[in-house]
């Protein structure tokens, strides 16, 4: 099984997603994002940080166009996404993966269920109503939710599992997309101290072990120091610091954040 | 504070103690009126009580040997009414209740038209609607059906609505951002979030259904209210009775059943 999907994504061309010159104005004239333009390949991890109400939601959204963005484009493994719609827009929604905050799990399905959700955007209406999904994917959600410690919960409701373990099934359901790119938007910010760390460590474990290029706002700059190689500070809807972990001071801190009481 | 060295405080200002004396004048006023229209004539008033108690005396002792054969039938032919006529409402008020759902069809114009669908269908009586059907598919059960439907669409509608519109949007992103095509957003994220308190509606609504579907027969709709009807023609007081006692232990047997299973998915 392993193996099978090793191979398969040796031969496959690197994953990437690549944002370009990205405005987004909820009012016109008064962008909350201000061209913005970065990308991430490989199984490179980058956190965003920046204050609060600065578009690091904003911005997620808009790459897989929850949210339409005002100008820009966005590209997923090479291909542009910024003009699609209907069909189009759904398939290439398939490629990104998402992980909430609130996790946002359908509470009354089984873990199962909930995980198998991750492959909606593959099967058929019909498949999806009568809960025939491929044995392929069955299979892969079993191994996956065994290599997450989630083995004994399989079909358990997702309204009965504590905070940890509802955000390990939305990280699979992700995974399950075989997504090009995995977004998580606050993902620890409804956990304590501990499971964040071990959320940290499945979200980059996973996405090393798939090959998928990790983007995680994160609010926890020291959490984001820990786990990724790269650094993305917004400010004011634009990008003042892009860098490894080591290079970022309490002068960009500074920068992003404004005043430096809360440095001490 | 006013020239004297005291706070004064006034719950209402003068204006609003006018406004709440008129209002308080408007309803005197209406009793009045409606008490003329209504024309109680004082004597039988007075007769009432003798006339109950008269009555009661006819329908002594009930007619049980009766029921075998005259009202059996139609209790479950009632029955039928009410369920087959829920079921058919649930069909169709299951469309009309997405349209209605501002949070999953955003053309104002199509919510505003399911509104208009669950608005009519609630405000006709079910009698006039039984009157309708009566009409148009002539006297008997299929007409009772079709009017139970039609009476209960906006009813299921209108709560189904509702229940779609409080559902978290939270798990319907997360669908959304998989790349699932509408049909299985709605499976899987807005249906297992209002499926526990649409099958609680269906059912409260298939209780109010038994009860109203013994009524109907009274313009022949069907069912037990047409056995009723014609033993008050013929005053057979006994029957009548018998009539009474029956609807009364289905209608309770119903709010029991439905109680129970209510309780069973919530
Ligand atoms: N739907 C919307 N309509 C108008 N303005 C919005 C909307 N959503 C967000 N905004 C505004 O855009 C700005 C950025 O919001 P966003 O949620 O992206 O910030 P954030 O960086 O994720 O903040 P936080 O760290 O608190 O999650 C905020 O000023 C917010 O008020
Ligand atoms: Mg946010």
């Amino acid at each position: 099984m392993t193996t099978r999907t090793g191979n398969a994504l040796a031969a496959q061309p690197e994953r990437s997603l690549r944002v370009e010159h990205l405005v987004k104005a909820y009012q016109p004239g008064k962008p909350v994002l201000n061209d913005i333009s970065f990308e991430v390949r490989g199984q490179n991890s980058v956190a965003i940080i920046g204050p609060s109400g600065t578009g690091k939601s904003t911005l997620i959204r808009c790459v897989n166009k929850l949210i339409p963005p005002t100008s820009g484009a966005v590209f997923v493994s090479g291909e542009n996404i910024s003009r699609l719609s209907g069909r189009a827009l759904r398939h290439a929604r398939r490629k990104i993966g998402m992980v909430f905050q609130e996790f946002n799990l359908v509470e009354r399905l089984t873990v199962m269920e909930n995980v198998l959700c991750g492959r909606l955007g593959y099967v058929s209406v019909w498949q999806a109503w009568r809960r025939t999904y491929p044995q392929d994917d069955i299979d892969r959600a079993f191994a996956l939710l065994e290599s997450i410690g989630l083995a004994d919960f399989v079909h358990q409701r997702a309204d009965s599992l504590s905070g940890g373990q509802r955000q390990r099934v939305g990280i699979a359901r992700a995974i399950m997309q075989e997504p090009h790119v995995l977004l998580a938007d606050e993902p620890t910010s409804s956990l304590d101290p501990k499971t964040s760390v071990e959320i940290m460590e499945v979200l980059v474990q996973l996405s090393e072990v798939h090959r998928i290029p990790l983007i995680i706002n994160i609010h926890d700059v020291e959490l984001a120091r820990r786990f990724t190689s790269r650094i993305i500070g917004l400010s004011q809807g634009g990008i003042v610091f892009d860098g490894p972990p080591a290079e970022l001071s309490n002068d960009h801190l500074k920068t992003i954040y404004g005043g430096e009481a809360w440095l001490q | 504070m006013t020239t004297a060295d005291h706070y004064r405080w006034q719950r209402f200002t003068p204006r609003e103690r006018l406004a709440r004396f008129a209002v308080f004048l408007g309803f005197a006023v209406a009793l009045a009126a409606s008490m003329r229209t209504v024309e109680v004539i004082p004597e039988f008033l007075y007769d009432a009580p003798t006339q109950v108690l008269d009555l009661f005396k006819r329908m002594w002792p009930i007619e049980y040997s009766y029921y075998p054969e005259g009202v059996h039938h139609a209790l479950v032919e009632t029955l039928h009414i009410a369920s087959l006529g829920t079921l058919l409402a649930i069909v169709m008020a299951i469309p009309v209740g997405i349209l209605g759902a501002s949070n999953i069809v955003r053309v104002p114009a199509l919510n505003w038209l399911a509104k208009l669908i669950l608005v009519s269908s609630r405000s006709v009586n079910t009698l006039v609607w039984a009157l309708l059907f009566v009409a148009v598919f002539g006297p008997g059960a299929l007409a009772g059906t079709i009017c139970i439907a039609f009476r209960s669409i906006g009813f299921v509608g209108k709560l189904f609505a509702e229940a779609l519109e409080e559902c978290d949007p939270g798990p319907i992103e997360a669908l959304t951002a998989a790349g699932a095509p509408w049909p299985s957003v709605f499976l899987k994220g807005f249906w297992p979030q209002a499926a526990p308190a649409f099958w609680g509606i269906a059912l409260f609504r298939w209780d109010i259904n038994v009860r109203e579907s013994a009524v109907i027969g009274l313009v022949g709709a069907g069912g037990i209210g047409m056995v009723l009807d014609t033993a008050m023609n013929l005053f057979h007081w006994d029957r009548v009775a018998l009539v009474l006692l029956s609807i009364f232990s289905v209608v309770i047997i119903a709010e029991l059943v439905v109680t129970n299973i209510r309780k069973r998915i919530i």
